[in-house]
């Protein structure tokens, strides 16, 4: 994180989304902060319900009531982007800033053709005209892998694949050629073979388009593919930050190594697969200080406040007391 | 804009590309699967018949539903008077067309007002909930309360009898059977995935409610719309029936069966044929309305 350039493109500063919920606050984002340079790429890794959608859904500004940020700013080219109003943030969404949902196969309106939609992505924030419009779409199509996309263009969501539905959804994505593309589990609702062939998509399109990646899943082999840093969260904090080799060769918080070693594919032929004990706790109850310590093998008494961000030494951060405060 | 130089095997019309937009599922097509449905296609040629009387029968002849002939009151059915006379001697078949275009006119008018608010109402409220979704359907709550005749009453009450004036009191008891109905779709639409897409790509909330929401919806829309036009008629003359409506001597079905309920112990013609159109227009609009429930969402024809 220090390697990041003076305006970075994306600034999260100590975020804090709120649910007002029936007996209390759920805290789903709970005070995280994270830099993202222009053209960079940057996981961001957690369990169900560790607050990573909802961060996403916070820089988009779509947290809806009982929803609410709280606290912290999101900066976006030097910007807070958290406060606009509804107009302001619009002009951003769709033309700076895109999001791809997780299920292609309803993300897109069934009554009307792919081409359409596509047309009317470009059309929500540049003045074209039909001709310009749909030459425009064809070549996204087509950028996006689509074979003759002449014809596809004027077929309906029900005729594509699922494979195929994520790309038309990265080609609205890309239509107006945003600085930032969030991708909120890309690949999770996609066979395995599909998954490989759009985390190649994405990572051919980052090159060609030169856009910066948010990559929010719960799968840290995804995490190895397209990003350069990653975020690990838990309960609504950032449990450890640094760049992905760091990160998956050299885990420091436990945390982290705890799901790591409940990785499949880091797991010997003929081993145990790990699991991490216990559960998430209720977030309503959040215990005090770090979230993880009812499952942690390490905790002790200090753990019971919270760790803070801390440096083990080479230039990542990690929230745990096993390592010295950063100064 | 594209790079490829390769000819393209399909020609491109660029206006296909927002044609498509219009015609979700062909056309031609709904309508062949509609017309195997046998009472659609019944109701269909009700409607039809009773249209092409009321329009092409003035064109055809000379009929003025006022003129009146002293030496020839009550008359019987005839071939001078195919319906018959009132007791001013005047044709009933004039004031049977003549009115007929006015009910027919008036129901259309009160389902295409209620329809409109109410669906907007709606829409507006099942899209934004929160306080003002909420605020707004309490209100429909209120209104949907009242019985409708009341509601009816009370707002011609205020505004006076006359035609215009009936049409938007029947167009009131609409306002809120639309609004409930097109609120609680609206809600389920609304946060379909593909709705939260077009938000994130920077799509407007009325730009999302008009492209999105408002197809969505419209199948709940069209089937309401025919069940209420009938209802509507009956409603038109109902209010023409107690005075409310339509002002003498202009005719409508139902003034013309009020005037004509005095003497229908001794000319049956003057109420029986009015009553016949009005129960064969009412019979058509709601046999059309089965159909297009059972083509439009067959999930309410499975009972």
């Amino acid at each position: 994180m220090s390697a990041a350039p003076a305006e970075p493109l994306l600034r999260v500063e100590d975020l804090h989304t709120h649910f007002r919920a029936r007996g209390g606050v759920v805290k789903a984002v709970n005070g995280i902060s994270f830099d993202l340079a222009p053209g960079a790429s940057l996981g961001i890794v957690g369990e169900s319900g560790s607050g990573k959608s909802v961060t996403s859904l916070s820089i988009m500004g779509l947290i809806e009531p009982p929803g609410q940020i709280v606290a912290g700013r999101v900066m976006f080219r030097g910007r807070d982007i958290a406060g606009l109003d509804e107009r302001q943030i619009r002009a951003i969404r769709g033309r700076h800033i895109c999001l791809v949902f997780q299920d292609p196969m309803t993300a897109l309106n069934p009554v009307y053709t792919v081409g359409t939609q596509v047309i009317e992505a470009l059309r929500a924030h540049q003045a074209l005209s039909a001709q310009a419009a749909l030459e425009r779409t064809v070549s996204l199509l087509r950028m996006v892998g689509i074979p003759s996309p002449e014809r596809r263009v004027h077929e309906y969501p029900h005729r594509m694949s699922g494979g195929m539905r994520q790309r038309v959804m990265l080609a609205m994505a890309l239509a107006n050629e945003p600085e930032l593309l969030i991708l909120d589990e890309p690949t999770t609702a996609l066979d395995v073979t599909i998954q490989a062939q759009i985390l190649d998509l994405v990572r051919d399109l980052r090159q060609r388009v030169n856009t910066a990646v948010l990559l929010i899943t719960h799968d840290i082999g995804v995490v190895q593919e397209l990003c350069e840093q990653v975020v690990v969260m838990y309960g609504g904090r950032i449990m450890e930050t640094g760049s992905v080799t760091q990160v998956t060769d050299e885990p420091k918080h436990p945390y982290t190594r705890a799901l790591l070693a409940s990785m499949p594919s880091r797991v010997r032929r003929g081993q145990r697969l790990n699991t991490i004990g216990g559960a998430v706790p209720n977030p309503l109850h959040m215990p005090p200080g770090c979230p993880f310590r009812p499952r942690c093998p390490q905790a002790h008494d200090a753990c019971a406040t919270d760790p803070g961000p801390r440096d083990p030494g080479d230039g990542r951060m990690v929230a745990c007391w096993l390592y010295e405060a950063r100064r | 804009m594209s790079a490829q130089a390769t000819p393209d095997p399909m020609p491109v019309a660029p206006s296909d590309a927002l044609d498509g937009i219009a015609h979700a599922a062909p056309a031609h097509d709904f309508l062949r699967r509609a017309l195997r449905h046998r009472s659609f296609a019944a109701g269909l040629g009700i409607c039809l018949i009773i249209t092409l009387i009321l329009v092409a029968a003035p064109l055809l002849a000379h009929l003025n539903p006022d003129a009146q002939d002293p030496l020839a009151t009550f008359a019987p059915p005839s071939a001078a008077h195919l319906m018959g006379t009132d007791e001013f001697g005047r044709d009933m078949f004039a004031r049977v067309v003549v009115g007929g275009r006015t009910t027919v006119l008036a129901c259309l008018g009160v389902v295409v007002l209620g329809g409109v608010v109410g669906s907007t109402i709606g829409l507006i409220a099942g899209f934004f909930g929160g306080a003002l979704g909420f605020a707004i359907m309490r209100m429909v709550d209120l209104l949907l309360a009242f019985p409708g005749i009341l509601l009816a009453l009370a707002v011609s009450a205020i505004l006076g009898p006359g035609l215009v004036n009936g049409v938007i009191a029947i167009a009131a008891i609409l306002v809120p059977v639309y609004a409930r109905l097109v609120e609680g779709a609206a809600v389920e639409v609304r946060h379909l995935p593909y709705v939260d897409a077009a938000t994130t790509l920077g799509a407007s909330s009325r730009w999302i409610i008009l492209r999105h929401v408002l197809p969505n919806v419209s199948p709940g829309i069209i089937v309401l719309t025919t069940t209420w036009l009938g209802i509507a008629a009956l409603w038109i003359a109902a209010l023409g029936f107690i005075g409310l409506g339509v002002q003498p001597p202009t005719p409508e079905w139902g003034a013309i069966l009020s005037d004509g309920q005095n003497y229908i112990t001794i000319a049956w013609w003057i109420t029986v044929f009015p009553g016949m159109f009005l129960a064969l227009f009412v019979v058509g609009v709601n046999l059309i309305g089965d159909g297009l429930r059972d083509e439009l969402d067959p999930t309410l024809s499975r009972r």
